[in-house]
């Protein structure tokens, strides 16, 4: 309330609209100029080779719309929202009627889309979304009768929205896990969606695992693939070799992983900020080459395949297992379906995230947690506090590792298979960027962002190159309106000092 | 209790202390005052093991303490309200109460809560605020509360009127002698405002720099005309206060 109290009043400064002009001209410029390069030519496969097609007309309704755009934001910096959520809202709907028809009519409605601006589908509805988040701007803006800078409007929103997703967490996080937990018997959830959400749920696990370095502990780990290639090889080596069963081998790949994550310790305990995240950065890339050439133990590039499934408790999920075994499905009287083991291994990774992210919640509130956040915030006046860094970190970082060994081999059993290739400084990269999108430290906001960044593009597979071309456009959006991530606010680890309650 | 002799420490090349003795008995409120870039804030850095010293030597209650780490120097019984105050910006008031408590005895949290609470009433209507919000004043004073949650015999403080309000000034200097006389905890306080210093200590030491350049007890340097001139009279909240204000 207040923040909004504290503005200067709406309409105090003049609005010069030939500047807005000027300055939309520019953008609209910049954009002809980018165009050229990524629209006006599309090379095409035709028989007998390459062609190349001109799009003339999509690059002029980049350059008309971009021009409109930078308008309509800069008609919103002057506290005109008026003009703007009509223009865009018409323009909205039109975009979203012309769309609906295209698609109902099986991509076959030449007329809607010959009238819609560009040729590929997907940046029509990428269009249609600016036009969207334009429009609801504008029409808050309206409504309220509120004057906001340019860009600070949407933060602020968010920043109510943090406050207040933080504020219902009491009631969404029941609503969540119920949802989580029931999932896999929804109309919807066939195989592609749970397997979809098994990959979610992993990368939450991950988040949730490397929160507790960077988010608790606060150190950057570019290299936190190298403790989940651990976990999976520690547990695809003990079962392929020894024939030990999955859930057997897990502590042992924890282990593993903690080790690791302890001998990277080591070296780094010194370096802060760019410098640890530079060297974190070649473990991950050490671990990854060492995998991929100690063809004795690893079998190099090949990988190692043929890695068991898990059993629930001892029972298989096949359809005939071997002599003297019995399998799930035959043990309680079910018929056999494939999806059995999906929804087992579902459940699976669910349990170990949720175990993950009680953990944390837990050492939060212990003093290993608490000298964490400590040092986060202030190494110099945590250390003359008492607060012993080496072992601190060191803590923290074979805690974190030693979550990622355990999503690690639960995707070596998940798989069946693994090889180096899957433990690239990307998933690294990916991991990170969901900690860091989700609010550091924040435990919903990791799932917020794991689904945002995993999820949806799985989703939308079929819109290939357009997918990691809308995943960077929405970082870039998420770092402009909330730079400290999503949903960055920090709970409290203590509610209440109860007053009077040392005396007795 | 505290025996720092001869201590020289380097900030790379540049060397920020250069052989200064100071001592401390128990019970004491010893005061340092000096101006800008003397050399105060170092020597207690230097205390705490952090910088190092280069040479000399720094006792503890007879015991060598000059190349412990700064988290073991800390558990022998010594606390820092550091320069610039230092508190936990993102965790709230309760939270860095709870921070400095990491070395004291679990059992004595809650009593060791009520007590900085009583010190510092605002404190406990502030306790679930974030450290970072706070002003000024407040951060002073949980950075002080900080300090005592972990039961230090020897406090060492550092500035803690700096940017304060004047009438938070004559709190805080009331609060510090409250702490040395009904909780026995030894001061070591370092100041620029010398005069309220100067009246609360029972010794005191000028520095410049990085030597001790004299001593005595408070009321002796509060009438010493050397000191007068150069750290009391026509500005004595000042900072730098060189040679301008004979009178
Ligand atoms: N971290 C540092 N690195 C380099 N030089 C420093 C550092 N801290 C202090 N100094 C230098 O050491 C000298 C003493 O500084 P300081 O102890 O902070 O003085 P005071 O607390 O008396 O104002 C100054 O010349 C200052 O520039
Ligand atoms: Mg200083």
């Amino acid at each position: 309330m207040t923040d909004i109290i504290a503005r200067p009043l709406a309409g105090t400064r003049p609005f010069r609209l030939q500047g807005a002009l000027k300055e939309a001209g520019l953008a609209a410029f910049v954009m002809f100029a980018l165009s050229l390069a990524l629209i006006a030519v599309r090379v095409e496969d035709v028989p007998g080779g390459l062609a190349i097609r001109w799009r003339p007309f999509d690059v002029i309704a980049a350059v008309v719309l971009v021009f409109l755009g930078r308008l309509g934001l800069a008609f919103l910096r002057n506290n005109r929202p008026a003009p703007v959520a009509l223009a865009s809202g018409l323009f909205s709907a039109v975009m979203a009627l012309l769309l609906i028809v295209f698609v109902s009519g099986g991509g076959g409605v030449s007329w809607a889309q010959s009238l819609l601006p560009f040729s590929g589908f997907v940046v029509n509805v990428l269009v249609l979304i600016i036009s969207l988040v334009l429009t609801l701007r504008a029409g808050l803006m309206w409504r309220r009768g509120e004057r906001a800078d340019a860009g600070t409007g949407v933060g602020d929103t968010m920043d109510r929205l943090a406050a207040s997703v933080q504020g219902v967490a009491v009631y969404v996080i029941p609503v969540l896990l119920v949802a989580a937990i029931i999932f896999p018997f929804l109309p919807f959830a066939d195989r592609r969606i749970l397997d979809i959400a098994i990959l979610v749920v992993t990368y939450v696990m991950l988040g949730w695992g490397l929160n507790i370095v960077v988010g608790l502990a606060g150190l950057l780990d570019l290299g936190y693939v190298a403790f989940y290639a651990v976990g999976a090889y520690a547990y695809a080596l003990l079962a392929t070799e020894m024939g030990i069963g999955f859930w057997l081998c897990l502590p042992f790949a924890g282990a593993m992983a903690a080790l690791a994550g302890v001998l990277l310790g080591f070296p780094v305990l010194r370096l802060r900020g760019d410098y640890l995240a530079i060297v974190t950065l070649g473990f991950g890339e050490m671990i990854r080459i060492i995998l991929l050439n100690w063809y004795e133990v690893t079998n190099g590039p090949d990988g190692i395949s043929g890695i068991p499934r898990p059993t629930f408790f001892g029972l298989p999920f096949v359809r005939s297992p071997p002599e003297g075994v019995e399998s799930f499905h035959s043990f309680f009287g079910l018929t056999y379906a494939p999806v059995d083991r999906i929804i087992f291994l579902y459940y699976v990774i669910l349990a170990m995230a949720l175990i993950t992210n009680q953990f944390t919640l837990r050492i939060r509130k212990l003093p290993v947690g608490r000298a964490w956040e400590a040092l986060r915030e202030d190494e110099t006046a945590s250390r003359s506090l008492g607060i012993n860094p080496r072992n601190t970190k060191l803590t923290a970082f074979g805690i974190g590792a030693m979550f990622g060994g355990f999503a690690g081999s639960f995707f070596a059993t998940r798989q069946g298979f693994i090889s180096p290739e899957s433990f690239t400084f990307i998933e690294s990269a990916v991991i990170l960027a969901i900690v860091v999108l989700g609010g550091m430290g924040s435990q919903i906001g990791v799932v917020l962002a794991a689904v945002l960044l995993i999820g949806l593009p799985e989703m939308f597979r079929e819109l290939q190159e357009f997918r990691m071309l809308a995943f960077g456009a929405a970082m870039v959006l998420i770092m402009i309106w909330r730079p400290r991530g999503l949903l960055a606010h920090r709970e409290p680890t203590i509610r209440l000092f109860e007053k009077g309650a040392g005396k007795r | 209790m505290l025996e720092v002799t001869g201590v020289e420490t380097f900030y790379g090349n540049i060397q920020a202390l250069r052989g200064v003795d100071v001592s401390i008995q128990q019970g004491e409120i010893v005061t340092l005052i000096g101006a800008n870039g003397a050399g105060k804030s170092t020597l207690l850095m230097t205390i705490c093991g952090n910088p190092r010293a280069a040479s000399g030597r720094i006792a503890f209650e007879e015991r060598d303490i000059t190349t412990l780490p700064t988290y073991e120097i800390v558990r022998l019984g010594i606390a820092q309200s550091p320069e610039g105050r230092r508190i936990f910006p993102r965790m709230t008031v309760l939270e860095n109460l709870q921070i400095g408590a990491t070395i004291a005895e679990e059992t004595y949290y809650e009593e060791d809560v009520q007590r900085v609470f009583k010190l510092f009433p605002l404190l406990c209507e502030r306790q679930h605020q974030r450290g970072g919000t706070l002003s000024g004043g407040e951060q002073q004073m949980l950075a002080i509360g900080r300090a005592l949650m972990s039961r230090p015999k020897l406090l060492l403080l550092d500035e803690p009127s700096l940017g304060l309000a004047p009438r938070l000034v004559a709190q805080i200097f009331e609060v510090i002698k409250e702490i040395n006389e009904s909780e026995g905890v030894t001061i070591f306080l370092v100041e620029q405002n010398a005069y309220h210093a100067l009246r609360l200590a029972h010794r005191a030491y000028v520095m410049a720099n990085g030597n001790i350049l004299l001593t005595g007890t408070g009321q002796e340097l509060l009438e010493n005309d050397e000191i007068r001139a150069a750290y009391l009279e026509g500005g004595a909240r000042k900072t730098d206060v060189g040679q301008s204000g004979n009178a």
